[in-house]
């Protein structure tokens, strides 16, 4: 029982040390890849390449004042971080990284990471809200409405690859792609997803909540020092654990293509890496969408198209399977 | 191991609503309100009913809560704070307060053997996960009431655009 419960503890601390410091690392990368697309080089001041540009910035944050503004409400302004923060990292419990290494598997797993997910959202209304400022409130408001929807739209793209797969585990779901990726089976599925997941993350095209040219930083505008690089940190553990459900869900999570011996891990990183690098090349390419859009796009286009998903998907398993 | 869970889980429970009820702030209650559920739903994942857990996590907290709280955000709660907190129906909410606490007794003190729980027989717990037995009961024994609640909730879906859209047009 102790034992189980100490080899649990250590694989959680494991596991959240790991993700810390990729996720650290994704910042620089992504201002490394940016920079390469806009003919830049991108940060080089700091170790070589830059490559301590991260540690360098951790350390900036962490020193600078933390400053709560004096009409904020002081409770949810220190709480509103650590609400947006934790999701983030809880839904790692129960994500599959390779075919032994997880921290838990659940027999709702792939509901719970929405369901954990979708928490996210409180800690951007509340830090827009207890800031007091009507930058933030806006910001809040958007991300709220964007997150409300959107979030509908992630989950109802997975029903099609979960009547596939005919579990909600994800080390089963897994397993049900040991031939071919549902991502051949499901291709509208996973278009639909990779789109929801953008706005789920606040990533540009959909970075509304923290539009910088209209908002100053949206809901994170009265925020410094820690509270708001734990902002920082969520955003970018959200991109990683929304990318670790979609491999998993539609590229085989850890299966690798058959004949090149590779380590489930290796595999997923690879493919993690992938993911990553178009999340990043988006941001680099594409211009922002104005809200109206986003929420047409939305409820007009994407909504009709994953209903349609699923009720063909039921028709064929139901005729042919 | 579950039993100092569960009160830590009913002790969370109890203390968010109180403190809940007693916020003269509308958000802090909002957010209490969220924190109950959470317990709530930690409640359900002792009981084994996972999927309920996770649905009361998914729909309450991260869905209709967050309707709320949108709302709550547009007004100035400065001004609401200000506002009487209480409004002399002491005598009305405690004879209900009496009313409600003698149906919950009524219906704990018989358990089991009460005729509305009759008819749900598979025990707590049974399957560690219940999803796929939750889903085979829905779709067969259950199927006329959930698609009468579908149903039901469409029509409310319909309702509350045409009213929405009324208002838009003019």
């Amino acid at each position: 029982m102790i034992a189980e419960i100490i080899a649990a503890t250590l694989k959680i601390v494991l596991v959240l040390g790991v993700v810390s410091l990729v996720v650290a690392y994704l910042t620089y990368l992504e201002r490394k890849i940016i920079g390469h697309i806009q003919m830049r080089l991108g940060p080089m001041r700091v170790g070589w390449h830059g490559l301590l540009q991260p540690i360098a910035d951790g350390l900036k944050l962490f020193l600078k004042e933390d400053i709560i503004p004096s009409r904020a409400d002081k409770i949810v302004f220190v709480i509103a971080p650590i609400m947006v923060l934790v999701p983030a990292f809880v839904v790692y419990s129960v994500l599959p990284f390779g075919p032994n290494f997880y921290i838990t598997q659940v027999n709702v797993g792939l509901f719970l990471v929405l369901a954990v997910s979708s928490l996210g959202v409180f800690g951007i209304v509340m830090a827009g809200w207890a800031s007091n400022s009507k930058y933030s409130l806006l910001g809040a408001l958007r991300g709220a409405a964007q997150m409300l929807s959107y979030e509908i739209f992630l989950g109802f793209a997975l029903i099609g690859p979960l009547m596939l797969a005919g579990s909600l585990n994800l080390q089963n779901i897994v397993q049900a792609q040991s031939d071919v990726w549902f991502v051949f089976y499901q291709p509208l599925a996973f278009i639909v997803f990779f789109i929801a997941a953008l706005a789920e993350t606040n990533r540009v095209p959909f970075d509304l909540p923290e539009a910088e040219t209209e908002l100053v930083a949206g809901f994170h505008t009265e925020y410094s020092g820690m509270k708001f690089a734990f902002f920082f940190l969520a955003e970018y553990a959200n991109i990683m654990a929304v990318s670790t459900v979609g491999i998993a869900v539609f590229f085989g999570g850890w299966k690798g293509i058959p004949g090149i011996p590779l380590p489930g891990l290796v595999w997923y990183l690879l493919k993690l890496g992938a993911i990553i690098f178009v999340f990043i090349w988006i941001r680099a390419t594409l211009p922002r969408y104005r809200y109206d859009q986003l929420m047409r796009i939305g409820w007009k286009f994407m909504f009709p198209l994953v209903i349609a998903n699923i009720f063909l998907t039921g028709l064929v398993k139901l005729l042919f399977l | 191991m579950e039993l100092p869970f569960f009160y830590l889980f009913s002790v969370g429970i109890i203390g968010a609503s109180i403190l809940m009820v007693t916020r003269a702030n509308v958000i802090h209650a909002a957010l209490l309100l969220v924190l109950t559920f959470f317990f709530l739903s930690g409640v359900y994942v002792l009981a084994g009913a996972e999927f309920l857990a996770v649905v009361q996590i998914l729909l309450y907290a991260g869905g209709i809560m967050v309707l709320y709280l949108f709302s709550i955000m547009l007004m100035s709660v400065d001004v609401a704070v200000r506002l009487r907190q209480f409004h002399r129906q002491t005598i009305f909410a405690m004879a209900t307060a009496v009313l409600l606490a003698l149906e919950i007794w009524m219906v704990l003190s018989r358990g089991t053997s009460y005729p509305a729980f009759k008819s749900f027989g598979w025990g707590i717990g049974a399957t560690p996960g219940n999803v796929e037995a939750l889903g085979s009961v829905l779709y067969t024994q259950f199927l006329f009431p959930f698609e009468v609640a579908s149903v039901l909730l469409l029509a409310a879906m319909i309702g509350a655009i045409v009213l929405a859209k009324r208002t838009i047009d003019r």
